[in-house]
Order: structure tokens, then sequence, then C-alpha cells
């Protein structure tokens, strides 16, 4: 199986002035491709310090990580964020769609940062858009839209450049019961599909979905294993 | 490089798209400061040119003398005497001092009776040579002239009028060819003097007086001592030699110490146009300044509410970094935006501008005693070069600071849910 994340020996210390704190100590942690994971643990353990590593959104103090063959632990600001356009898919929890734009141009954003001609860019928005099930709601903005169908216009554009992972931070942590439980079903249905999930979830309904789950408390993996039934 | 300009310039379109009103109350408010800055320098560069124009409608690079007294003993003789040039010690100083353009005395006649019919008035009568009329600009009307060598040399009873004087006298009346009596003396009027703006005059507006032959003042008045003394040099750096040089020629003639320098008293209108125009640059350079404080806010204000915009949009500036927005497509959206507007803005006031000024020149300034003062106000290539540069400097003002800050942005802080 080829290895999507790789991460070696992560360590993570945020140097406030004063105090340093250390948020991720000796990380070690693979991830397949076609792997769903979840990573779990109590508020402050660490799990938003490593999505972010995680997602290129920061770097680690020490330590490597390879996302996809690359070696990004030493990475610019720029590549990073190519990395992220390319390489990764976030979800997040509040959503984060551009409020003054459509459903569309908010699926197109990324594809308009890969560089994807224009034409191309339609043909992939309205793909994605349909395969959530909003294909009659392209030239809607969020505010116009359910949590869950906002939640669906990120997933699909999170999946907008084909990424190598899809990063999604409490992805129902928003939503009632039913939108959640529409979510879920379009991740297993990801998963199914073949693309690698990584969620970071308080859900326990959703951690049961997964594969795999990886627990963390303070600042180190705690249990990594198939979720419990 | 081209594909981050054209991510640039798609993001800078679609969030220009969304911002029209922003975007029209910015270009306005730059558009303000722009006119402002503008009219400001423009008025200032008419008073400017106006008020060049009006002290040297008396001539330029002229020097005045008055001759007065010495005031250092001189071979023997005692200080204190009274010197007073006659015509024939101008025509000497003439063959000695090649650096003049022209040089002449002026013999005057104060509140002389100027008679036309059965109507007398009281005038100033000057006799001089030829060459006063070019030096001292007294050009004529049309179908006149000004008195000319052959006058001079025929002792000719003519004379030319200012244009003041020939209204008292003639009212309506077309002067030329009408003969006077000057001191019952009879001239014919061979010309009369257009109107001009003079700021600065000795012994009285140009206007108001009347101008006879030297020789043929001598003749009817019978005075040839010089009121005054009055001299043209060709380069305007040559006037304190000149003045020198004229006390070294005169000196020996008349009797006085070359070294003396109070025997006249000297008017060096080229030091006082130089002063004249420290004082009106010194006055543009302070129009200026206010117009670019006031450009300036208006940056201010451009740059404040691109901070506004960066603090209010950190979230989305976030979600485009994750994304994958490189640092300069978040930048560069901003700093194009201030640009832009600039330009735009700019652009728009320049044309108003213009269009003021345009529309002001058509208004006459003969009679209009603001206008006569203060000119027609004009813009002028330095004026442009000014603005421009002030202009861009607001532009840039306005742009790159709320980009640098909206760099700074780290999306993984912005990112989170709360």
């Amino acid at each position: 199986m080829t290895s999507i994340i790789e991460m070696n020996a992560i360590r993570k210390i945020y140097d406030t002035g004063k105090v340093q704190v250390e948020a991720l100590k000796e990380i070690d942690l693979v991830v397949g491709k076609g792997e769903f994971v979840a990573i779990v643990g109590p508020s402050g353990s660490g799990k938003s310090t490593l999505m972010n590593l995680i997602g290129c959104l920061d770097t680690p103090t020490s330590g490597t990580y390879r996302l996809g063959g690359e070696d990004v632990s030493k990475f610019t600001r720029d590549e990073l964020a190519d990395v992220r356009n390319r390489r990764v898919g976030f979800v997040f929890q509040g959503f984060n769609l551009l409020p003054q734009i459509t459903a569309f141009e908010n699926v197109e954003m990324p594809l308009l940062f890969g560089g994807v001609a224009p034409k191309k860019r339609r043909e992939r928005v309205q793909e994605l858009l349909t395969r959530v099930g909003l294909g009659d709601r392209m030239d809607h903005k969020p505010t116009e839209l359910s949590g869950g169908q906002m939640q669906r216009v990120a997933i699909a554009r999170a999946l907008a450049m084909q990424p190598d992972v899809v990063l999604a931070d409490e992805p129902t942590g928003n939503l009632d019961t039913s939108a959640g439980g529409d979510i879920m079903q379009l991740f297993t249905e990801l998963w199914q599909q073949g693309s690698t999930l990584v969620v970071i979830t308080h859900d326990m309904s959703l951690a049961r979905r997964a594969g795999r789950v990886v627990e963390i408390r303070d600042g180190r993996i705690v249990r990594d294993g198939e979720a419990a039934a | 490089m081209k594909r981050n300009l054209s991510v640039i310039l798609q993001l800078f379109l679609r969030s220009a798209r969304l911002q029209k009103k922003r975007a029209t109350l910015t270009i306005a408010s730059l558009a303000w400061g722009t006119v402002t800055i503008l009219m400001l320098l423009a008025f200032g560069e008419g008073l400017k040119r106006q008020m060049t124009a009006n002290e040297q409608a008396m001539g330029n690079n002229l020097a005045i003398l008055w001759p007065g007294e010495t005031s250092k003993p001189y071979k023997g003789m005692p200080e204190g005497r009274s010197i007073r040039p006659r015509l024939e010690d101008i025509d000497y100083a003439r063959e000695r001092m090649p650096e003049l353009d022209a040089i002449w005395g002026e013999l005057t006649s104060w509140r002389t009776a100027i008679a036309y019919g059965r109507k007398t008035v009281n005038g100033r009568v000057i006799g001089t040579r030829w060459d006063y009329g070019d030096a001292r600009k007294h050009f004529p009307k049309a179908r006149g002239r000004f008195i000319n060598p052959n006058d001079q040399d025929e002792k000719r009873r003519v004379v030319f009028l200012g244009n003041e004087m020939a209204k008292d006298v003639f009212g309506p009346e077309d002067p030329l060819g009408k003969t006077i009596l000057i001191n019952n003396s009879p001239f014919t009027v061979i010309g009369v003097m257009q109107r001009k703006r003079q700021s600065s005059t000795y012994g009285g507006p140009d206007a108001n007086h009347a101008v006879i032959p030297q020789e043929t003042f001598k003749a009817v008045l019978g005075d040839d001592k010089l009121n005054v003394l009055v001299f043209r040099v060709k380069k305007a750096e040559d006037m304190p030699a000149a003045l020198q040089h004229l006390n070294e020629v005169l000196g020996p003639r008349l009797g006085f110490d070359p070294q003396d320098t109070r025997v006249f008293g000297v008017w060096d209108t080229v030091k006082g146009q130089k002063m004249t125009e420290k004082i009106l640059t010194g006055l543009e350079i302070f129009f200026g300044v206010i117009g670019a404080l006031t450009l300036i806010i208006g940056g201010v204000g451009v740059a404040n509410i691109m901070y506004a915009v960066v603090k209010e949009r950190t979230k989305e500036i976030g979600v485009k970094m994750a994304l994958g927005a490189r640092r300069s497509w978040i930048t560069g959206p901003f700093i194009l935006e201030g640009l832009v507007y600039t330009l735009v803005g700019g652009l728009v006031g320049a044309i108003i501008a213009i269009l003021i000024v345009t529309g002001l020149s058509y208004v006459p300034i003969e009679g209009n005693d603001a206008l006569e003062f203060m000119g027609h106000p004009t813009l002028s290539w330095p004026i442009g070069i000014a603005t421009v540069a002030i202009l861009g400097t607001c532009g840039l003002l306005a742009g790159y600071f709320p980009a640098r800050r909206a760099a700074g942005i780290d999306p993984a802080s912005t990112l989170r849910y709360e």
C-alpha cells in the first residue's frame, strides 16, 4: 500500500515568548492511500496542531513529514500553498465558504489557484456539485443554503483538485443529526470510491465509520487501531 | 509569473465586481483630492505668471537711477555736492558701456497743461530717447507708433500718449493724428499705448503720462537736467557689474568718486524680480504642500478602508490560503486595487481640473480686478508631474500596507471554528 502521509518523530513547540508549549511530542503516523482515518482526542490534546501540520498550514519544529512522497517539512510558504492546492482538500467545521460568491465560484476557487483553464474549471465544478447532489444550486450563495448543503459545497471544493488526502476537521460538528448523517454517508461513499480521508472528530458515530482510529492525548498517540465496534 | 498575474487579475476583478459602491466612493474621494491639488497649483502658477507679467510690464533687466548728492570728497571737492547728469552724459556713457542693451535719461515735467479743444488736463510729460519705447514696453495700439530716431533728430513735435491720459484728454474720440497743446505748444499724437497691467512704476503708471522726444522737450520746456537715468543690461547677471561700471564712467566726468555708491539712488529691478520670483515660488510650494496633504488624506482614507477590508476578510484570506493561494495572490489584488483606484481617481480628477481651468480661461481678464491680479489658473508640466508623483505615492500607500497585513495572516488560526 502506498503511503500518502508519513510523519516521523514530529514535534511542534509553540514559543509564546515566556513559555514554550510542546503541542506534539514525537508523533509517528503513516496513512496509506485509500485509508479512512479518524483522529480523536479531548480538546487540548494536540488534534488541531496535528491537523494543521497534516494540512501543511504549519510546519513542524522538528521531524520529517512526507506528503504524497514529498518532504514538505522545510517548504517555503508559497511551496506549501502549492502543496495544499494540489494534495490537500480541506473540510471545516464552520464550512469556511466565501460568503459573497456563489457555490459554483467557491468550488472553482482551488481550480483557479491550480491554474486550470476556465473551460475545464466549469466542467469540473459542474461535475463535482452534481456529485454532492447540488447540481441545481450552483448559483446560490452560501447564505442561501442550509448547513448540510454548505458542507456539501465545501466537500465538493475539497475534491476539486483531486487531492491525495481530504482533511476534515469536525465536519459534522455544526450540523443537526440528519444533515450530519448525510455528510457521514457522503464521506463513506468517497472512501468507497477510493479517496484517502483523515477526519478529526469528537463524533464517535463518525469515528466508527472510519477504518482506523488514532487517539491523541497530551501530544502523543495513545491508541492506533481499527475502530471499536 | 504570467500565471501569477493572471490569477491576481482574476481575483481583483471578482472582488471589484462585488465592491462597486466602495470602489465608487474611493475613486470619488481621490478624484476630489486630485482636483484640489491641481486647482491649488494651477492658481499658484497663474498667480505667479500674472504677477511676473505685471511686474515686467515696466520692462525687464532695468536699473533706475535717481541722481542725488555725493557722500565722499573727490579731487578736492567736498561731499554733499548735487550731481545732475544731462543728456550728453548719457551719450557719453552709451559709447563706453557695450554691455548695455539701452540707456536713456528721462526729463520729467510734472503737472503740465495738456489741452485739446476746450479741455485741459494736467499731466506728466516725459522727454526721452526713442529706444525707451521697446525697453519700457510702450507698445502702440493699431496704426500708431512710438517716437523714432528721426523725431528725435529733427526735434519734431510729436507725442505718444499713455492710454489713460489719452482717454482723459480725448474721451471716446480717436487721438491719432490730432493736435494737442503741451505747455501751449502744438504736438501731433503719433501713438497711444496699449493697455497693460503694471504693478511696478517709478514716477507713476505709464498709462498716465505722455512721452515726447528729448530734444523737443529741451526746446519746449527748457530743461535738460535728467530727473532719472535708466539702463537695461543685455544679460540679467551683468547688472551688478554694469552699475559699478556706470559709476566708473560717469564719476570722473561729473566729478564724483566712482566708489561713491550713494550718488545715485538705485533701483535694481533684476534683484527685485528675483525676490518676487522667490516669494512666488515659495507660495507655489506652499500651495503644493497643502494640495499634497489633501491628497494624502485621501490616500490614507483609502488605506484605512482597505485595512478594514483586510480585517473583515481575514477569514476569507485564510480560506484562500488554505486552498492554495500564494502570498502574492493575496497581496496582489489589494495593491492592484489601491493603484487602480488612485489611477482612475487621479484621471477623473485631472479631467475635471482641466475642464475647470479651460472654462476659466474663457473668462476675460480685462476689466476683472481679481483676474488682473491673479491671472488665469494655469496647468503646467511640473504641476502634472508633481501630482502624478503624489498620487502614485498615495496609491502605493493605499495598497501596500493593507496588503502587507493581509500577507501576514496565519491561515491556521483563522480557520478554526468559533
